[in-house]
């Protein structure tokens, strides 16, 4: 895909918004902030846009390129919320400014190790890219919320994702601290983990903030060999 | 103060400026050093912040800018800072000190552990523990073969003859003559339901209680359960006073003190009111249904209905912020029988402190309201009501007997039951009804202490007529559809 401007990139976002998620037929040229018309032959010119009436439209390669760049700038918001700790205050500008950024190795990259996150810290859908069909179908995650991890996976705790004070202080009475190794043991009907020598059983909202760096199993086992447990065999508690 | 050679664990350098300059201002004496005065401000105690403002009042506006200024510095609460920071020394120490040696495989408790927490084999296995504790332990151990015991050959071959003998040879006032051992005599009905009948059903439930609880099984059990409680607005959590509940609900109403919030507290406390039997009421439903599976199998749904229908409707009700469930599962462990005597005993002269007197005093009050025609009276009351609920009349005294204890009243249900004056339907819709019916004096004072009075008066005033309606709408049910059992 060749490099758009910054300014044909936000153009395309405001469009992919209004038109595929607000599901409007297409946007009034007259509707565009300031600012982001000035692209608008450029990107007519190379086939992403189609206007009529002063109106203008998404073409099928223009959907692509704007989804992308949506994608990007959502990936930059979890990103910067989950972490970097940015505040909701700052966070969508600096994202605004990050998007740019990304190129598509980078992008794959952020994806995976957030573990290729659905929604934006906003709640709103993150395009799928082609390294979450993948990701998914391996299961090669390096950051995945511990509600995500099957029984059995092992890795440490990468950073917690409180709602609040309160949260937060369960998630530190427990121990659940960065860089803790933590395995997950059962799913279902509650969420049960063994955090160093002590087991826990949480919820799903609690499961769901806690974000763990997976470790791969034969690594951990090489490079530890003396901790190496069986699957469902923990033996210290 | 005491004097240590420990070095103080180094923050980053904005928290030891912000420390230095809080431990400047702090002139009172709070038998802790300076320094954890300020950790505990910089990480939001509300506590030693009352302290505090309070001995250090000329400088506390400062501290508090001190505090608010190293709280902007970071993205996180500084209570987190402060974790990561000592958790990374506990690692460093810990690395350098201890080592673990791998066990390979799992052990017997591990493995025990996973089937009670795997919802296919956990479900079944919490049904055995049910079974073999409550319906075998108490319900045919502690209430019929030691109430039969007790009541038959200790009470009625030994104690009531001799006593009566006794009274009667002793005291020529018929009056005073019944006073103690009449229908409603001190020995013979006060002193009688505390030992035959109340004594061995206790003392069955706190042992089992016991072990259970020192084996660790409590908390599989909450996490096992803590999708349920979620649907009547609690968390797994509550799971503890609410088995404590089939034992004492007066010793549950105090443990909800444990539960995280008021909401959760509220909830707990009006469903121990209404649908948690005590042991003794369970005890003796379970001795009198017990030759019925049908109709046992009738008043248990009817309770757990009841639980999870208003539980339900007190979640959507009872405003606040639902709360989060997470509880340490800790290794399974053989109960130590002499841990389990010890918590017995102290739980059951916990219960005989609180009970014994209460007997005694509605014996007296029973007696005394005979003697003036009140019992009667509110008797005769109360007979319309279970005439509503398709009762015969003579229950309307083991609802009176109800409200003095609820064991009292699930006492006053076995006789009746004994003298085959309720049977069948009737006798499933009183058991449901007086399950259900008024919390006992005992339970109604803590839930006061606890809940305040305006919470505990509305719980009150909600089961009274409750329980009735419930036990009109199962009557009814039951008749309508031809149900005999």
């Amino acid at each position: 895909m060749e490099q758009l401007g910054e300014k044909a990139e936000e153009l395309l976002e405001t469009l992919w918004i209004k038109t595929e998620e607000a599901k409007q037929d297409s946007m009034a040229l007259a509707d565009l902030p300031a600012g982001e018309q000035e692209p608008v032959a450029h990107l007519k010119e190379a086939g992403y846009i189609s206007s009529s009436d002063s109106r203008i439209k998404l073409t099928d390669r223009g959907r692509a390129a704007a989804s992308n760049v949506v994608r990007r700038h959502r990936l930059a918001e979890r990103l910067l919320a989950d972490v970097l700790g940015t505040g909701e205050k700052s966070m969508h500008e600096r994202a605004c400014r990050f998007e740019h950024l990304i190129d598509p190795g980078l992008e794959e990259s952020i994806c995976a190790l957030l573990g290729h996150p659905k929604i934006c810290p906003h709640g709103k859908p993150i395009p799928p890219g082609r390294c979450c069909q993948q990701g998914q179908r391996h299961g090669t995650k390096l950051v995945a919320s511990l509600s995500q991890l099957v029984p059995g996976q092992k890795g440490a705790v990468a950073y917690v994702y409180a709602s609040g004070s309160n949260q937060l202080q369960k998630l530190m009475a427990m121990g659940v601290l960065p860089g803790a190794p933590i395995t997950l043991i059962q799913r279902f009907p509650s969420f049960v983990f063994q955090i160093r020598q002590t087991q826990f059983a949480v919820d799903k909202e609690i499961a769901d903030t806690i974000y763990v760096r997976l470790t791969d199993q034969e690594d951990e086992s090489a490079a530890e060999p003396a901790r190496h447990r069986r699957r469902f065999g923990l033996g210290r508690w | 103060m005491l004097e240590t050679r420990a070095v103080p664990l180094k923050y980053d350098e904005a928290l030891e400026s912000a420390l230095s300059r809080i431990e400047s201002l702090l002139k009172g004496s709070y038998g802790v050093s300076r320094r954890a005065i300020g950790l505990l401000l910089l990480q939001g105690d509300r506590q030693v912040e009352k302290q505090v403002s309070e001995q250090d009042a000329p400088s506390f506006a400062g501290i508090q800018g001190i505090v608010a200024e190293a709280r902007a510095r970071y993205n996180q609460p500084l209570s987190y800072v402060i974790a990561l920071r000592q958790q990374h020394e506990v690692k460093r120490i810990l690395s350098a000190t201890v080592t673990a040696k791998a066990k390979v495989g799992a052990g017997f408790a591990e493995r025990l552990s996973r089937l009670m927490m795997s919802p296919i084999t956990g479900v079944p296995i919490l049904i055995i523990v049910l079974y073999l504790c409550l319906y075998q332990f108490v319900g045919v151990l502690g209430a019929q073969v030691a109430v039969k015991y007790i009541e038959d050959t200790i009470f009625g071959e030994w104690i009531n003859p001799w006593v009566t003998e006794l009274v009667t040879t002793y005291v020529p006032v018929t009056l005073v003559q019944d006073l103690f051992v009449g229908e409603f005599g001190i020995i013979t009905l006060g002193v009688r339901y505390t030992f035959a009948l109340i004594l061995p059903i206790v003392t069955t439930f706190f042992i089992a209680f016991s072990i259970i609880e020192d084996s660790g099984y409590l908390p599989r059990l909450a996490m096992l359960i803590d999708r349920v409680f979620k649907f009547i607005g609690l968390t797994g959590r509550a799971v503890i006073p609410m088995v404590l509940g089939f034992g004492c609900d007066t010793m549950a109403t105090i443990v909800t003190r444990t539960q995280e919030s008021k909401r959760e507290k509220v909830i707990t406390t009006l469903l121990l009111a209404l649908a948690i039997p005590c042991s003794a009421q369970l005890g003796v439903v379970f001795a009198i249904l017990s030759g019925n599976v049908m109709a046992l199998l009738i008043w248990v749904l009817a309770v757990f209905l009841i639980f999870l229908l208003v539980g339900y409707l007190a979640g959507k009700v009872i405003p606040g912020e639902r709360s989060s469930f997470y509880m340490e599962v800790p290794p399974l462990r053989w109960p130590k029988l002499s841990n389990v005597m010890v918590k017995t005993l102290a739980r059951l002269q916990w219960y005989f402190l609180e009970v014994f007197p209460v007997f005694i005093i509605a014996s007296i009050l029973l007696w005394a309201g005979k003697l003036t025609g009140a019992f009667d009276y509110i008797s005769s009351g109360l007979e319309p009501l279970v005439r509503f609920i398709g009762l015969p009349p003579e229950t309307s005294t083991i609802f009176l007997y109800g409200f003095f204890r609820r064991d009292f009243g699930a006492a006053g249900l076995y006789d009746l039951n004994e003298a085959g004056i309720l049977v069948g339907v009737p006798l499933v819709v009183s058991a449901v009804t007086l399950t259900l019916f008024v919390p006992c004096i005992a339970q109604f004072s803590v839930m006061v202490k606890e809940r305040g009075v305006k919470t505990a008066v509305a719980i009150a005033l909600f089961i009274f007529p409750f329980a009735f309606l419930v036990g009109f709408v199962l009557n009814w049910a039951l008749t309508s559809l031809g149900v005999s059992l």
